[in-house]
């Protein structure tokens, strides 16, 4: 008998402040305007989505010394927004980037609970963490966590929201307008957490949710964040959205799961992909390329090479020849607030590799970075990005995608319109949503279930 | 400060569970059950916008109710448990198109960068209807919460220690409220400029760093989120005596204040007035409304009647510092009127029994103070800032900018 077929599970990315996204385009509207979360939010629903995801950043990025306006800047608050979109929405989940660092357990776990009350149980949170002084200046705190710290505090931070949610056990509120008994249990709520970053007690007052608590999505790749992910994620929000990669990060993080106690259909496998769809395959690569150049404006490709080479490289003319000074080697980055410089681990080597490869094409500084920029994840007409996604989940590739168009608010609309119904029509993808809450649609086991399912093992 | 008629009033609810008097969740027009549902807030806030209410303001707090003023109980006869207030008021604010939205943010454990960002995209998801009505805590159990900081027991409200612990607690709502407004001007109006030629999005020169910094807390900006569609949302605080007035007079675009007759009603708009011109702020269009908690029936006895029956079920009278009102549609509107007269530009209506009296409130005061052409008739603005009569303000950092320029 062969294997049965997996269900995919497809999310959308709201597009980000970052150059993926083509504000540039004639049809690419506000990135502000409720109007534009209703329609891409809608768009998701329409398509039968799981959920709809949304990234944060707490400080406007900077580059040498200045904010930067290349990409797309400015944004809502997380929560404010998600929880307009229950009001438009059914069943779409709801999933916001929330970070662990510049937040307070008490306060986070009472939006996640009161966002899923809202919503009839469709929150989730990516849970994040960061460390920088540059970030901290807007918050209470300051730059207070030393980077080794973070994942300490992350995890704590978690943990400890799981003791909030978890203080209501749901069966409390008797609400008897007769006897007047409102609560049950006089103790409702009652938590007490002592630990090196939390040292607080008390009484929660959300009571518990639908979902108990919110689908807890990981999204870091070093192997502090795989094993954190391991032991306490429902789903991991990751890189890998080609075949191979996706394939090993898909082996190494559900074989982490056995350790804890877990199965490996209790983590799901979600990576960031991009798509570029057209009548033909060819139409397809020819579109993608424009995309790419637009997403790459020479502006654009002068400050990521200055990601690489550390210092100010204004005076280069993009469409020329790769700067023939070295790199800056110094702990101070040029840019600020942006995790992705922290990839070029050697710039002396990467400079001199760059110049090598533009030098063999001919390539000058904006050639380079398109070329040496990240591709579309999936680029083709719907039928071959369809039999794509397909194969790649099939594959063990990853359980799915979060599809992150580079359009606002329309870019979802042709996946939704031309793609979808292929995958419906395999059989790999829902035609009507089954049940009520994001982890109805992801498969996900209640945390009630999960507790009793352990104590049964035991 | 507005095209409606002087004699007009504004009028706001204030939402709290099934309504401000502890056992109104017994009577049987209450849905206590619902209470963690987005339906029952929805349902409320379309009510009061029935009524052309100016806003709605809804009760938060970052712990349990309590009946002690300080301390936690463990009383299982009365509502425990509350939703975020700004995520009620967002997830209502698609459902609804001209009513304000003014949930309660605590100064004291939350932090201002999220705080203004969030009432900011609650005035977007609203389209210029959102504010906040900024709080304080003085209760050592809610500091316990966040364990960042001990807050000093107080043991008696008047003595001069506990003067010291509220008066830097306020200090420091005037702080969280000026780190907030700051944020909202951080970008200018314009500063998104999609220039394809240069490939800017924005005009870095039109965002602003705040620069603030306090004793609690420092904050660099500029906000992550544009400046929003009123340019200030709406800030408003309630405030019992001098420190509270204080903050109202620098800081709010309205105070909600207690008096219980006309006279007190006077003298309290007196002393905001006075603290208002020490700031600097005369010019500025600033509202006292006033506080009431209401029964309306139309038949006074049967208000009495309820207010009887609620505090038997609740073994004691109501403690309340807003004056509590008994009686008809048509008394409450004389009220009004009267403390109208003392200078109180509105009115923030407690409703004892939300079921009851909301619809009381939309259905049969509001009719009532229209015949009286004390109230509108029609919704004649799209934003909170113009129901309020209050002018769209200029950025801060915009015409320092342009002074700048011009020196």
């Amino acid at each position: 008998m062969s294997k049965p077929l997996k269900q995919i599970h497809l999310a959308a990315h709201f597009p980000g402040v970052n150059n993926t996204t083509v504000w540039s385009d004639p049809k690419a509207g506000s990135h502000i305007e409720f109007s534009s979360f209703v329609h891409f939010a809608r768009t998701a629903e329409r398509a039968k989505f799981d959920f709809l995801f949304l990234a944060e950043g707490l400080r406007l990025r900077e580059q040498g010394g200045q904010i930067y306006d290349l990409d797309v800047v400015g944004r809502p608050d997380t929560f404010t927004v998600l929880a307009a979109l229950a009001a438009v929405t059914e069943h779409l989940g709801l999933t916001g980037t929330i970070n662990s660092t510049f937040n307070e357990p008490y306060e986070v776990a009472r939006q996640f609970a009161s966002l899923d009350h809202l919503s009839g149980g469709r929150s989730a949170w990516n849970v994040v963490t960061s460390w920088d002084a540059f970030t901290g200046e807007n918050f209470r705190r300051g730059g207070f966590l030393p980077q080794e710290e973070r994942y300490s505090r992350a995890k704590e931070f978690l943990a400890t929201a799981n003791e909030l949610f978890d203080s209501w056990h749901g069966d409390e509120i008797l609400a008897d307008q007769e006897t007047g008994t409102f609560l049950r249990d006089a103790k409702a709520g009652a938590f007490v957490h002592s630990g090196q970053h939390f040292d607080i007690h008390g009484r929660f007052n959300v009571p518990r949710s639908p979902q108990g608590r919110p689908v807890v999505f990981q999204a870091g790749d070093s192997d502090e964040g795989r094993e954190f992910a391991a032991a306490s994620a429902d789903a991991i929000f990751s890189r890998y959205a080609a075949l191979e990669p996706g394939q090993s990060f898909y082996r190494d993080v559900k074989n982490r799961l056995a350790t804890y106690g877990r199965r490996p259909d209790q983590l799901l496998i979600l990576p960031a992909a991009s798509f570029v769809l057209g009548d033909t395959d060819a139409e397809a690569e020819e579109l993608a390329k424009e995309v790419r150049r637009a997403q790459v404006s020479g502006a654009t490709a002068i400050k990521h090479l200055e990601f690489v080479w550390n210092r100010d490289l204004s005076a280069y003319d993009p469409e020329g020849p790769l700067p023939d000074v070295d790199p800056v080697v110094s702990e101070e980055h040029i840019s600020r607030g942006r995790a992705q410089v922290r990839m070029y681990r050697d710039p002396l080597a990467t400079a001199r590799e760059w110049r090598e490869l533009a030098a063999a094409n001919k390539w000058s500084i904006r050639d380079l970075v398109i070329e040496t920029g990240n591709r579309q994840n999936f680029i083709g007409s719907p039928a071959t990005v369809a039999r794509t996604i397909n194969d790649f989940v099939q594959a063990d590739a990853s359980d799915g995608f979060i599809l992150v168009p580079h359009i606002t608010p329309g870019g979802l609309d042709v996946f939704a319109d031309k793609v979808v119904p292929l995958l419906q029509e395999q059989g790999v993808f829902r035609t009507e949503y089954e049940g009520s809450t994001l982890r109805d649609h992801l498969g996900l086991a209640h945390p009630d279930q999960i507790g009793d399912d352990r104590r049964a093992a035991s | 400060m507005s095209s409606t008629p002087a004699s007009s009033l504004h009028l706001a609810v204030a939402l709290d569970g099934t309504g401000w008097h502890p056992a109104s969740w017994r009577e049987p027009v209450s849905r206590p059950r619902d209470l963690f549902t987005a339906a029952y807030w929805a349902d409320l806030v379309t009510e009061a916008e029935r009524g052309l209410l100016d806003f709605v303001t809804i009760e938060d707090g970052l712990g349990p109710q309590s009946s002690h003023f300080l301390d936690p109980d463990e009383r299982t006869d009365q509502i425990r448990g509350r939703l975020d207030a700004v995520l009620i008021a967002s997830r209502v604010a698609p459902l609804t198109r001209h009513i304000g939205l003014v949930p309660t943010v605590v100064s004291t454990h939350t932090e201002p960068f999220h705080i203004s960002k969030a009432i900011a995209t609650l005035d977007y998801v609203s389209q210029g209807r959102a504010g906040l009505r900024i709080q304080i805590t003085a209760r050592p159990n809610e500091a316990a919460h966040f364990g960042r900081r001990t807050i000093p027991r107080i043991d008696a409200y008047d003595s001069p220690a506990a003067h010291e612990v509220v008066t830097d607690l306020f200090d420091e709502a005037a702080d969280h409220v000026e780190v907030v407004r700051r944020l909202w001007d951080s970008w200018e109006d314009d500063a998104e400029i999609r220039d394809a030629a240069t490939g800017r999005f924005i005009d870095r020169d039109k965002l602003h760093y705040i620069d603030f910094e306090g004793r609690h807390f420092s904050v660099k900006g500029p906000s992550i989120t544009p400046r929003p569609p009123q340019g200030q949302p709406i800030v408003s605080a309630l405030a019992h005596d001098t420190v509270p007035y204080r903050l109202v007079a620098r800081a709010a675009d309205i105070g909600y204040v207690t008096p219980h007759d006309v006279d007190e009603a006077r003298a309290v708009v007196a002393r905001i007035r006075a603290e208002q011109n020490a700031a600097g702020r005369a010019a500025e269009p600033l509202h006292v409304f006033g506080d009431l908690l209401v029964f309306l029936d139309e038949d006074p006895a049967a208000a009495t009647a309820r207010r009887e029956r609620l505090d038997a079920l609740a073994g004691q009278p109501y403690p309340s510092d807003a004056l509590v009102f008994t009686g008809t549609p048509a008394q409450l509107a004389d009220l009004l009127q009267e403390l109208h007269s003392g200078g109180l530009t509105g009115f923030r209506l407690r409703p004892a029994v939300v079921g009851h009296d909301l619809p009381a409130i939309t259905r049969q005061l509001v009719p009532e103070l229209q015949r009286r052409g004390a109230f509108r008739r029609a919704y004649e603005a799209d934003t909170l800032r113009g129901l309020l009569g209050l002018a769209r303000p200029a950025n801060r950092y915009a015409a320092t900018a342009t002074a700048t320029a011009s020196a």
